[in-house]
Formats: C-alpha cells, sequence, structure tokens
C-alpha cells in the first residue's frame, strides 16, 4: 500500500474554500502535521451555500488520524441540515477513511453516576469503615491462631525468616536510630539548658533528659523509624506478592500465608524493637551528657551518680515495655496493607503509604494510652 | 497484498553480525536478517534463543555486544539522543503482558502518547483514541476501564491500541498470542491481518505459535544456536530437510497448524 509517511512529505497541509464554493484539502493529513489541519480547520470560513463539496483530491498522505480528521471536519459541517459530499479522496485513503468511520466507537461520557445525597454517603461511609474494621480485627485474630498454633508447635515457626527480617528491621537500623536519638537527646539538653540555668537548677538537667529520654522519647523516636523502614517494606513485600499471585500460590501450596510472611516479621520486630530502644536510650542520653558538659558544666561523673539517684528504673522498664505493643502495630498494619493491595504498581505504592501514616497514627494513640493507663495505675 | 515485488523492496531493519554475550552465556552469535517495508516477519524459535533480547536490541532498549543494528536507515548504536526519539515515535511496540499503565484507563493508555508528542486540542486527542480502540475490536465501553478490569484478550487488544496510537510504520509485537485461547490467539491474527492491510505497516513480530506462522506471516526467521538457521516464508522453511529445523515444523503441532491454516485460508478468501 503507498501510504506516504509524514517524512517523505514536506507539503503543508491545508484546507481552504475555493471561489467557485467548494472546499479543497490538501497537503499532508498525518498525525505529525495534524495541529496544522486543526488550526486551518478552526479558522475557517463556513461558507453559507446550502450543500458543498469538499474536495480531497489533492490530499498526498494520510494517516488514520487525518482520516479522521477529515471525516470530522466534514461531520462538523453538515451541523444544521447542510450536505456535505467529500469527492476525489484516492482510493487507498477512501479505503482508510471508510475503515475509521466504520471502526470508530464513541466511549461516550465516562459513566456518570447520580450524585449521594447525604444520608446515603454517610450510610455509605458508615458501612465502609464498619466493614474495614471488621477485616482488621479477622486478620488481628486469624494472626493470634497462627501464633497460638505455633506456639504449641514451635516447628512451625519459620526462623530462617524471623532471623533474616531480624536483620533487615533490627540490626541494619542501628545507624540511625542512634544518630537520631542521639540529636534528640541534644536537642532537648540544648533547650533545656538555658532554662534550668536562669534558675540555678543546673542538675536538674539529669532528670529531665533521663526520664523523658527513657520513658517516651527513645521508644517512639524508634517505632516511629522502624515503622518508616520496616512497615511500609511490609506492604510493598507483602503487596507486591499479591499482584503477582505469589500469595495465592503459597495457599495453594498449602504453605499459610500468615504463617510465613505476618509472624516471623511480627516476631522480629517484638524481639527488635525493645533492644532498638534500649540502644536509643543509651545514645539519647549520651547526647544529653555531651550537652550538659559542654553547657552547664556538668561533669559526666556527675551526671551518672545523678542519673542513679534521680532517675528510677520504673521510666527505663515503662519504655521499653511500651516497645513489643508498638512492634505488634507496626508489623500487623504493614502486613494487613499488603494484603489488601489490588490491582497494580500504583496500588503497591498508595498501601504504602497507608501502612506508614497508620501505623506512626497508632504507635503515638498507643502512647497516650499508655500515658493515661499508667497515670492511674500511678506509675 | 503479500510481500511487494522484490524490486520495490525497501529494508527498514537490518540486522548484520549481531552478538550478544551475558556474562558467560552467548545469546547471539553471528545474527543477519533484513525485514522489508510493509511485510509481517516473524522471529520463530525455542525458549531461550534469544528472539526476545533480539528485539530488545531492535528498539534500542538493550545494547548488543557486537555487530550493526539499521532501523529505518539509521545506525542504532551511534545515535544520538534526539533522534533515538523521534526514530522510536516511529515504532509502535507492544510488549508480551501489555506493559499497560495500570493507574490509568484504557483510553488515557491510548492518549497517553499522543498527549505527549502532539499539540492537538483535547477533544481531537480522545476521538483518535476512540478510533483506534475500535480499530483493535475492543467494545465502547472498555475505554472507561482499568487494565486490572480486562481479560488477558481485551489487555493485548488494548496494547495494540495504543502501540498504533501514533501511526507506526513499523509495529513490534511480543508473543502477541501467548497466553490466550485458541478463539482468542485466532481473534489477534485476524487483527494483525487487518492492521497490516489497512494501515500498510511492517509488522516485526515474535512467536512461537505455530498457528499464527502459518496464517499471518509473509517471511519468518528461525533462531537458534546464536543465528539465523534459516528464513523464509514457512512453506520454504518447512520443506526444508536440515535436522536442526525440521522437528520445529513437524512435530504433531506443526502439522496440525499447517492443515488448519490450509482450511482457514481457503475458507476466508475470496
Amino acid at each position: 500500500m503507498g501510504i506516504q509517511r509524514p517524512h517523505t512529505d514536506p507539503q503543508t497541509p491545508d484546507i481552504r474554500l475555493e471561489a467557485d464554493g467548494t472546499l479543497r484539502a490538501t497537503g499532508a493529513w498525518t498525525l505529525a502535521r495534524l495541529n496544522e489541519v486543526e488550526g486551518r480547520v478552526a479558522g475557517l470560513h463556513r461558507p453559507d451555500a446550502a450543500d458543498l463539496v469538499l474536495d480531497a483530491g489533492s490530499i498526498e498522505a494520510m494517516d488514520t488520524a487525518g482520516a479522521w480528521m477529515l471525516l470530522r471536519t466534514a461531520e462538523g459541517l453538515r451541523e444544521g441540515g447542510r450536505r456535505v459530499e467529500i469527492r476525489g479522496l484516492r482510493d487507498d485513503f477512501a479505503g482508510l477513511a471508510e475503515m475509521v468511520s466504520s471502526s470508530r466507537t464513541v466511549a461516550g461520557p465516562a459513566k456518570a453516576r447520580p450524585p449521594r445525597g447525604w444520608m446515603e454517603r454517610i450510610g455509605r461511609r458508615t458501612v465502609h469503615a464498619l466493614r474495614r474494621g471488621a477485616g482488621a480485627l479477622s486478620f488481628i485474630g486469624e494472626n493470634a491462631a497462627v501464633l497460638l498454633r505455633s506456639l504449641a508447635s514451635p516447628g512451625r515457626v519459620r526462623w530462617r525468616e524471623l532471623l533474616s527480617n531480624l536483620y533487615a528491621g533490627g540490626v541494619s537500623a542501628l545507624p540511625i536510630i542512634g544518630l537520631l536519638s542521639f540529636l534528640m537527646g541534644v536537642v532537648i539538653a540544648y533547650q533545656a539548658a538555658e532554662q534550668l540555668r536562669t534558675f540555678g537548677a543546673n542538675i536538674y538537667i539529669v532528670d529531665l533528659i533521663g526520664i523523658s529520654v527513657l520513658r517516651e522519647i527513645a521508644p517512639l523516636v524508634t517505632a516511629i523509624i522502624v515503622a518508616g523502614r520496616s512497615g511500609s517494606s511490609f506492604t510493598a513485600q507483602i503487596g507486591t506478592m499479591s499482584v503477582t499471585e505469589e500469595v495465592d500460590a503459597l495457599r495453594t501450596l498449602g504453605i499459610p500465608p500468615l504463617e510465613l510472611l505476618v509472624l516471623p516479621k511480627t516476631l522480629a520486630l517484638v524481639i527488635a524493637l525493645p533492644l532498638l530502644t534500649f540502644y536509643a536510650d543509651l545514645t539519647g542520653v549520651l547526647g544529653g551528657m555531651i550537652m550538659a558538659m559542654t553547657k552547664l558544666d556538668i561533669s559526666p561523673i556527675e551526671f551518672t551518680a545523678r542519673f542513679g539517684k534521680a532517675v528510677a528504673a520504673k521510666h527505663y522498664l515503662i519504655g521499653i515495655v511500651k516497645a513489643p505493643a508498638f512492634a505488634v502495630i507496626i508489623s500487623l498494619v504493614g502486613c494487613y496493607q499488603g494484603f489488601q493491595v489490588r490491582g497494580g504498581a500504583d496500588a503497591v505504592g498508595r498501601h504504602s503509604t497507608i501502612s506508614v501514616v497508620q501505623s506512626i497514627f497508632l504507635v503515638i494513640v498507643m502512647d497516650a494510652f499508655f500515658s493515661v493507663v499508667l497515670n492511674w495505675a500511678g506509675l | 497484498m503479500g510481500i511487494p515485488p522484490a524490486a520495490s523492496r525497501i529494508p527498514v531493519i537490518e540486522v548484520s553480525h549481531l552478538s550478544t554475550r551475558f556474562r558467560e552465556s552467548r545469546v547471539h552469535e553471528d545474527v543477519n536478517l533484513t525485514v522489508y517495508r510493509g511485510e509481517i516477519f516473524a522471529l520463530a524459535g525455542g525458549n531461550g534463543s534469544g528472539k526476545s533480547t533480539l528485539l530488545r536490541e531492535i528498539i534500542m532498549l538493550q545494547k548488543p555486544t557486537g555487530g550493526e543494528v539499521r532501523l529505518l536507515g539509521k545506525d542504532t548504536s551511534s545515535i544520538r539522543e534526539e533522534e533515538r526519539d523521534s526514530l522510536l515515535r516511529r515504532c509502535g511496540v507492544m510488549f508480551q503482558y501489555g506493559a499497560l499503565f495500570s493507574s490509568m484507563t484504557v483510553a488515557e493508555n491510548v492518549s497517553a502518547p499522543l498527549r505527549e508528542h502532539t499539540r492537538l486540542g483535547r477533544n481531537l486527542i480522545r476521538e483518535i483514541a476512540e478510533t483506534k480502540i475500535g480499530l483493535v475490536g475492543l467494545p465502547p465501553d472498555s475505554a472507561w476501564k482499568y487494565p486490572g478490569e480486562l481479560s488477558g484478550g481485551m489487555r493485548k487488544r488494548a496494547a495494540m491500541a495504543r502501540a498504533i496510537a501514533l501511526d507506526p510504520e513499523i509495529l513490534f509485537l511480543d508473543e502477541p498470542s501467548s497466553g490466550l485461547d485458541p478463539d482468542g490467539a485466532g481473534g489477534i491474527d485476524e487483527l494483525i491481518l487487518h492492521l497490516r492491510g489497512l494501515l500498510g505497516l511492517t509488522i516485526f513480530m515474535v512467536t512461537h505459535d505455530l498457528d499464527s506462522l502459518w496464517r499471518v506471516t509473509d517471511r519468518v526467521a528461525l533462531l537458534g544456536e546464536g543465528k539465523v538457521l534459516a528464513a523464509g516464508t514457512m512453506e520454504e522453511l518447512s520443506a526444508l530437510d536440515n535436522p536442526r529445523i525440521a522437528p520445529y515444523f513437524h512435530g504433531p503441532r506443526g502439522r496440525a497448524a499447517r492443515e488448519q491454516s490450509w482450511n482457514r485460508r481457503s475458507g476466508t478468501s475470496p
């Protein structure tokens, strides 16, 4: 077939009204030059004549987009009941136009939903929220069942996965957590030093640093970093596996996905997070100690002596006890969001975001809950 | 249609002395082949014979270790970036699994290249996309669906619509009928013939579907042992007595495919 291509044809496409009242289309009507055609058509002087002849005999090159443009132009001229006849189109181009007009489908506007009333919206959202809540609850329940089964027969625990998760989520998080906790210690001590000096209460910096870091800062910083690192990677891994049907493959092979994918991750974080928190305690207090030395001239020896007297062990223990609870939240949210992934690549990204936001949110809510309960208990 | 007379043959893809090595394994030793304008050319060969790799090298997704690939007359190894882009704009590629963007509807997938490479109005782009969607035989309502909601056959058609969005001169198809039922695969074969007939495309396809090879191709190159074992029409290839080639065409599946293609060709031609 001799359809000429844009690069071989230098002729500018055009459409104009001749003196005898016919419209003449010329040049290359191809996709590459179609914006020129579009401009010419838009600026076309509409003739008043009742019937029109569109002489397409001088069109030199045409592709499907050009053919559609020609048909569309004729269609536009037909408005108001005018008859328009396309004449002289080369045989091969006519075939192209014929094919385009016969195979063109009009998708129409996307199916517009009737607008919903506010009652319906509230109802739908409530049902949706309840369903999601029930889904999350049953996920927690299933995991508890898997945990109990594994405790009954420890041979079922996937130690290999557990260890590799322990390394990825725990050991390799050490540098970043250490650094951030250290900086938090520095920042708090720096801010407090000015205030304390005004009151001549320099030595109380030890109480302040000790209690705030051990009890709140270290567990929170650790949990937030781990949620960002491990939670998102859990979601991405499980999500991609759902998309590629690997999760289904596990089921058909008789390997419960929760046992292989969720339990080792959760156990690994439950072990890693208290240890990481302890590590964050050390670096955070170290940061505070250095600031106390430089800003308030409290020597490390003084600092340590005061630390032993002023900071009760309960603060340390409360910090450490919170960590496993945070670990369970991070792991379950991450894995749950992973299993919610449907569709393709963009769903994986979306659920990873949700996973991180939700787990950080829940960690902080949990922390507040701890505060309230411990306050009641008088601790 | 069929093959244009020899004198008017214009080569559009020329591969000469191409070699590819991945670390220790040698995929291609010395591949030579030429594809002419307007023909349907198929690359056949067993699994692991480097068919898809060769396709990726022709469309510049991968660099061959040695040798030369000329695409539409241009040497692809010494090409500048802008030249490369304008060359690729004249090629449409359909990947084996469609590679449709999952976050976009079919209509958006098809209009993506138009939005990117033309300065046409939004309505015109939508209309051209609708034309292409109709051209590949998809029902109108599929335009608003996401790839995840389509069946395998429809996804292939949608991928085809995106590949022809810019009215390319060469259409590359990687395993167009793989993963489809016989009916769906037959539909894709029809579509390929239909598009070539109407748009005058050159089609370069990778396939090992014997039905397709018999039904739609003008010429076939059989890849194996790092080179082109044989090239020619299916009749020519199947007449060869070479012990390395014959099993490919004369196995039980090969014979069945041939018989069927004869029945169908005689049944459908006017």
